[in-house]
């Protein structure tokens, strides 16, 4: 049976990882609190700064879950798999790099045309090769990512999932990432449709 | 595991408006790449593969009248997924189907106008109209994934059909070549400023092209029109190491091959051909040779059909996958247009010509931006 053994929520300025708040900045504008949180957490990434918005949401929402309660050695590389979605795909890039194509059009912009990007960063930062996709609904499709990720490790095609939704577009944003794992550590949390609804509806509560 | 069936297919192109006709041109060496002016874009003459000003309006209007303001994008998509339904019994009207879209970059013209508050500009916008208008109850899936969304949307469709929660997958794939498209690349310095020569010593880039296709399975054969193929396996892979450049040893799309044909309980002995992604750029083709190597796939012949369309991102991997199924029902590998000398460190044997020989197994791969890869196996027969 699968388990959530990690989570994090970013929205409204705030960070909470696994029902803890590791920072909040009340009424800073979107790139202003990314940034500050990054340094505020002495994550230590100087790529981080290269990134793009969605990049750097779904990056520091990573480094909250994975950074105690994840042992990546437990894991080949290639068996952890990262499976994300959102509704703006890369538009609040895109409307950044439309702007830039009238002057000189930049490829470190345009690479982030692409909402997958985010998981190639992730990737890159935990060592990660295993199974990506992006998936963008109309709106987070909880049981749809739920029974796919539940597919993914039952079909063994992953050992190791990290799912969930990243979406920002002008001054709307939210991340809502999990870890999910086949065992069993204390504070586990089932991983099904109702679970990650309830942990979803009890994150909002708190903030 | 449930048996996965193709049991109808379609490419819409410049090519060609169906598998059949893009085949044929594709055997005769055809090319939709040629060169394109526009001053509005850049004041250089690029290479590209597109449709012609009123080719896709009017066979729009002839296949499927014109009484709902569609974008190019979304009449590329219901052009396709109209002719593909036609050769088979499966209908999207049904509960029992799921509709799936892969694009990179959708309405992405619609940007132009300057209003990112565009509703179309999301990519549910052109897959809920798309589903709404063949009447399809479920909610439709859209996958943007780079230039492997469209092996990665087959292989959901594939798991869908697996878990028994559906029965039929459409599955669409499409973009367009846009200023938008085009400029970052050019930024990339990714473009070849001439027909693109996958594999070959003298390539230099890619060319862009724009198209959709569309394969609808099954796990019911008898819904097939022409002899049925079977997706057995596939599996995607994520290099690590950079989000714009491919890995330097192709281990990842290695990994991913692997993968793909333990899943379809076959060795790299029993691949007949490769589909590989094959871009043209220096880096791509480079990757994927070293991939092949680790993989043991070395002398297995293969194509890359990104001369004939160019690359169509989102499109490329459904485009490429309906022409190798295509193949092993013709027993014929395509020719790859472009390629005369190898130009790889590693001894892949590309063909240069058509090769005639019966087909069983066919092996497709992708490889594109944020480091991912994917790789898929079809197969003929029951």
């Amino acid at each position: 049976m699968p388990y959530i053994n990690s989570w994090c929520r970013i929205r409204r300025n705030i960070i909470v990882a696994n029902g803890q708040t590791v920072w909040e900045e009340p009424g800073a504008d979107v790139s202003v609190f990314l940034t500050n949180a990054y340094r505020r957490l002495d994550i230590g990434y100087p790529k981080f700064y290269k990134m793009d918005r969605l990049s750097q949401l779904g990056f520091l929402a990573a480094e909250m879950l994975l950074h105690d309660r994840f042992d990546k050695q437990e894991y080949p590389a290639e068996a952890v798999a990262v499976v994300l979605a959102n509704a703006h795909s890369s538009l609040d890039t895109d409307v950044r790099y439309q702007q830039s194509m009238s002057a000189i059009p930049s490829p470190a912009l345009f690479v982030y045309t692409l909402p997958n990007i985010v998981i190639g960063e992730i990737c890159i930062r935990h060592q990660l090769k295993g199974e990506n996709t992006f998936f963008v609904f109309e709106q987070y499709d909880i049981p749809f990512l739920n029974d796919y990720i539940n597919q993914l490790l039952e079909q063994n095609n992953a050992q190791a999932v990290i799912g969930g939704w990243v979406d920002i577009f002008q001054d709307q944003y939210e991340a809502f990432l999990y870890l999910v794992e086949k065992k069993q550590i204390p504070g586990s949390i089932i991983h099904n449709q109702q679970t990650i609804s309830d942990l979803y509806g009890i994150v909002d509560a708190g903030s | 595991m449930t048996a996965v069936y193709i049991v109808s297919d379609n490419v819409v192109s410049p090519l060609g408006w169906n598998t059949r006709d893009n085949f044929a041109a594709l055997l005769q060496g055809r090319s939709g790449v040629r060169q394109h002016d526009r001053a509005d874009w850049t004041d250089a003459p690029f290479q590209a593969s597109m449709f012609d000003n009123q080719a896709l309006p009017e066979r729009f209007a002839t296949e499927v009248g014109d009484d709902v303001p569609w974008t190019r994008f979304e009449k590329m998509v219901v052009l396709s997924v109209t002719a593909a339904l036609r050769h088979s019994s499966v209908r999207l009207s049904d509960p029992d189907t799921v509709f799936i879209l892969s694009t990179t970059k959708g309405n992405i013209v619609l940007l132009e106008a300057g209003d990112s508050s565009e509703p179309g500009l999301l990519l549910s916008s052109p897959a809920r109209k798309v589903a709404a208008f063949f009447k399809n109850p479920n909610t439709p899936l859209v996958v943007s994934h780079a230039c492997v969304s469209g092996v990665a949307s087959i292989l959901l469709a594939k798991r869908l059909l697996e878990t028994g929660r559906y029965r039929h997958a459409v599955v669409a794939g499409a973009d367009e070549v846009s200023r938008f498209v085009w400029s970052g690349f050019q930024s990339f310095q990714a473009l070849s400023d001439e027909p693109c020569r996958p594999f070959d010593s003298r390539r230099k880039g890619l060319n862009l092209g724009e198209g959709c296709a569309t394969m609808i399975l099954s796990v019911e054969p008898e819904h097939a029109t022409s002899e049925p193929v079977r997706v057995l396996g596939g599996a995607l892979s994520n290099d690590a190491n950079h989000i714009s450049g491919p890995s330097r040893t192709g281990a990842e799309l290695s990994e991913a091959i692997n993968r793909a044909l333990d899943q379809s309980d076959l060795r790299a002995a029993d691949v007949d051909f490769i589909s590989a992604h094959g871009t043209a750029t220096l880096y791509n083709d480079e990757m994927e040779a070293k991939a092949f190597d680790l993989a043991g796939l070395g002398a297995v012949p293969l194509n890359s059909l990104k001369g004939n369309f160019g690359h169509t991102l989102g499109a490329a991997g459904l485009i490429e996958s309906v022409l190798s199924i295509q193949s092993l029902r013709e027993n014929t590998v395509l020719p790859t247009r472009g390629f005369e000398t190898l130009g790889v460190s590693r001894p892949v044997k590309v063909c240069a010509e058509a090769v005639y020989k019966p087909l069983q197994i066919c092996l497709k791969t992708a490889s594109g931006f944020g480091g991912c890869n994917g790789a898929v196996v079809f197969g003929k027969g029951g």
